[in-house]
């Protein structure tokens, strides 16, 4: 598993990507991969804003791709690219 | 008032799942038009029904989309209708919102962003139902004064549901809709609402929960789709039996009536052997059709479906493909036209046309009609394994093989054009929900209608071309060959042997193979017409699959099962795929490499069961 580069910039921050099954973490932010990231706007137009609370539901049968991920009410099937750029704060 | 006299017009926006079509049946029943809005391949639904004062209302039922920036022409469109851009499409009197009671921290923020359009608008707050049961508490004043428009409460799959709706259309319309301040923060605004009207016991139905513990799991999930999948294939061969030999019934007595009715001539061969026979050979497959899509419906109805392009997605990835061609590849499976329109939910251009390109392969229900007249003449009824029939074993390997080539086919086009870009998934997975009768009911009778409506046309005309072409000219005197011989139909059958005689054709099937352009189904029925007129008592129209199996080597019948796994001849997809690509080069090259493969396969085919038989 590889952590994004972006999150070491952040206190406490990691990847979605790192997120331990079933663990409850909160966004801290999503984050552009270019100018005008469509993917990472749909993102946060789909709730991964900062402070919502996410966990990974449940992980795609083949190398653990696609993650499912619970954002408020909502469960979106993230693919290990989608999920990377957010990023979140496990909480205790 | 002249306002209770004129139409009202409304639309419904809204997310995707969030009830909004089956709120859009309910309300309209069967009084709905579906055809594509002008200059783009997005699907238009319209409807219409009466208010409480008998006021007539017209509903568009817009596309599901999460948000006014679109990202994909679905979207657009309902962006775009919204704001009155699309010629010939007014603006809407009033927008109904329609979120799922039981989704709101995503729904309401939708409806947030659509009060900027400063439309009149309408909240249904839908499943409040399922929102009941789950211990949701919503206070409907405090959400109606937190959004500042009305909202009526409705449950789309229940009779009746609707009423509190239907009465407020009758009401006077709310004004336009007001918005908070460009720049705000629409997910604190949801989160503030949320607080203020809604209890929530738990974010997630527990029942969804332990669902997708067994759906998802690495191993039972897929274990439980391939098993899902396969009784799905043989649901459609064995539950269709009887209703398909019903069918052969009446069609054989309309023959026998018409025929004692009229007396010998053209117009009787035109009825009995070119009308009956060939219109007869393709609707007895409907019953099949209709248990393939009642499947596609109800899986899809359920949730389950999204599950599956869940599980397929890394698998598809590998292939170039995403997750999301799951669906439109599973419609292929009933025809490819709709299959390859409903490739508009990919976003990803190249993923789209990956899955454009091999939606072909999927055995659609048209060329059930040749399987079956094959299976049935060539591959004997017996049971298996003491549990599965051997002609269902045999077509499910017929369309396991057009899985396995759209893959391979798919892997390469990957290879052919490497890209950087980045392809997404983003794919929501809904609640589990029991399929609603009257949704599939109507879902059914769509497909019925638009299966007959191609039989009475295309099909019913091209039956009556290939009719006459294998009438005329009728042979000279004192001919002794059957009288196909001396048709057109029979001398361009021959002229085109030369090709397909090293893949094992005989010139009945070159025929048929002509007329099978328009439509696979044809193919079938032109192949009825053929040996009716060919043999020297004209009564064999029904009694195909014996003559087949009498007339036809075990080879060539092979050959020819495996020529369709392709079969690249079906305008309707070509057109399908020239509409959704706006390109003639990717039609040509769709053509193409079909025609390849099929041909490369029957070859193959040919040659190794001549070689073992």
């Amino acid at each position: 598993m590889t952590i994004a580069k972006d999150s070491s910039s952040l206190p406490d921050g990691r990847s979605l990507l790192t997120l331990p099954r079933l663990k409850e973490a909160r966004v801290l932010s999503v984050t552009d991969h270019r100018a005008g990231d469509v993917i990472a706007r749909r993102l946060r137009e789909l709730g991964f804003v900062p402070g919502e609370l996410v966990r990974v539901v449940a992980q795609g049968p083949l190398g653990g791709d696609p993650l499912l991920v619970q954002v408020g009410f909502t469960r979106f099937a993230l693919r290990r690219a989608e999920a990377e750029r957010v990023q979140v704060e496990p909480l205790p | 008032m002249s306002a209770s006299t004129a139409t009202l017009r409304i639309a419904l926006v809204g997310n995707p799942n969030c009830g909004k079509t089956a709120l859009f049946n309910r309300l309209t029943g069967s009084r709905q038009k579906v055809a594509n809005y002008a200059g783009v391949t997005v699907e238009r639904k319209e409807g219409r029904f009466a208010d409480g004062n008998g006021r007539v209302v017209q509903v568009l039922d817009l596309p599901g989309t999460y948000s006014l920036a679109a990202t994909s022409p679905d979207e657009a469109i309902t962006r775009d209708v919204c704001l009155g851009r699309v010629a010939g499409e007014p603006k809407p009197d009033l927008l109904v919102c329609v979120v799922d009671a039981t989704n709101l921290r995503l729904h309401l923020r939708f409806v947030l962003e659509v009060q900027r359009l400063g439309l009149p608008m309408l909240l249904a707050l839908n499943c409040t139902d399922l929102a009941e049961k789950r211990g949701i508490r919503i206070d409907h004043d405090r959400l109606q004064a937190g959004l500042g428009i009305p909202v009526v409460e409705t449950v789309a799959v229940r009779s009746g549901g609707t009423q509190a709706l239907v009465r407020r259309l009758g009401q006077t319309l709310p004004p336009a809709s007001k918005a908070l301040p460009e720049g705000a923060d629409l997910h604190a605004a949801v989160n503030h609402l949320l607080a203020d009207a809604v209890q929530m016991p738990r974010r997630t139905a527990e029942i969804d929960d332990r669902i997708d513990r067994v759906l998802l799991h690495p191993v039972w999930g897929l274990a439980i789709l391939a098993v899902v999948m396969f009784l799905m294939f043989q649901a459609v061969f064995s539950w269709a039996e009887p209703l398909m030999g019903g069918i052969e019934t009446l069609v054989g007595w309309a023959g026998q009536g018409v025929g004692a009715l009229l007396p010998e001539g053209v117009l009787k061969s035109l009825l009995v052997d070119g009308i009956l026979a060939g219109i007869g050979g393709v609707v007895v497959f409907l019953p099949q059709i209709l248990i393939l899509f009642l499947f596609i419906l109800a899986l899809e109805e359920s949730g389950y479906l999204p599950r599956a392009a869940f599980l397929l997605d890394r698998f598809m990835v590998g292939a170039g493909l995403t997750g999301r061609s799951f669906i439109p590849l599973l419609s292929s499976f009933a025809c490819a036209v709709p299959g390859i329109m409903a490739t508009r939910s990919i976003q990803d251009p190249r993923e789209r046309l990956a899955t454009i390109l091999v939606a072909p392969l999927m055995t659609c229900s048209a060329r059930l009609p040749i399987y079956a007249l094959l299976i049935a003449a060539f591959i004997p009824s017996r049971t298996v394994w003491g549990l599965f029939n051997l002609q269902g074993l045999v077509l499910f390997a017929l369309y396991v093989a057009g899985i396995v080539s759209a893959l391979a086919v798919a892997s390469v086009m990957k290879w052919w054009r490497r890209s950087k870009l980045e392809h997404a998934l983003l794919l929501e997975l809904p609640s589990y929900r029991l399929p609603n009768l009257n949704d599939l009911a109507l879902g059914l009778w769509e497909r019925a209608m638009i299966f007959l409506r191609r039989v009475g046309g295309i099909i019913l005309a091209l039956t009556v071309i290939l009719w006459a072409l294998s009438s005329f000219p009728t042979p000279p005197e004192g001919a002794t060959g059957p009288a196909i011989d001396y048709s057109f139909a029979g001398r361009l059958g021959h002229a085109l042997q030369w090709l397909f005689a090293p893949i094992g054709f005989n010139w009945q099937i070159c025929i048929a193979l002509i007329p099978g352009l328009a439509a696979r189904e044809v193919a079938v029925s032109a192949l009825a017409t053929v040996y009716a007129l060919s043999a020297t008592d004209d009564a064999a129209a029904d009694l195909l699959a014996p003559i087949v199996s009498a007339q036809w080597s075990l080879p060539t019948a092979l050959s020819l099962l495996a020529w369709y796994v392709f079969a690249p001849q079906c305008i309707s997809t070509l057109a399908a795929i020239r509409r959704e690509t706006l390109s003639w080069r990717i039609v040509a090259i769709a053509a193409g490499y079909l025609f390849a493969l099929a041909y490369l396969a029957s070859f193959l085919t040919y040659r190794l069961a001549l070689a073992f038989a």
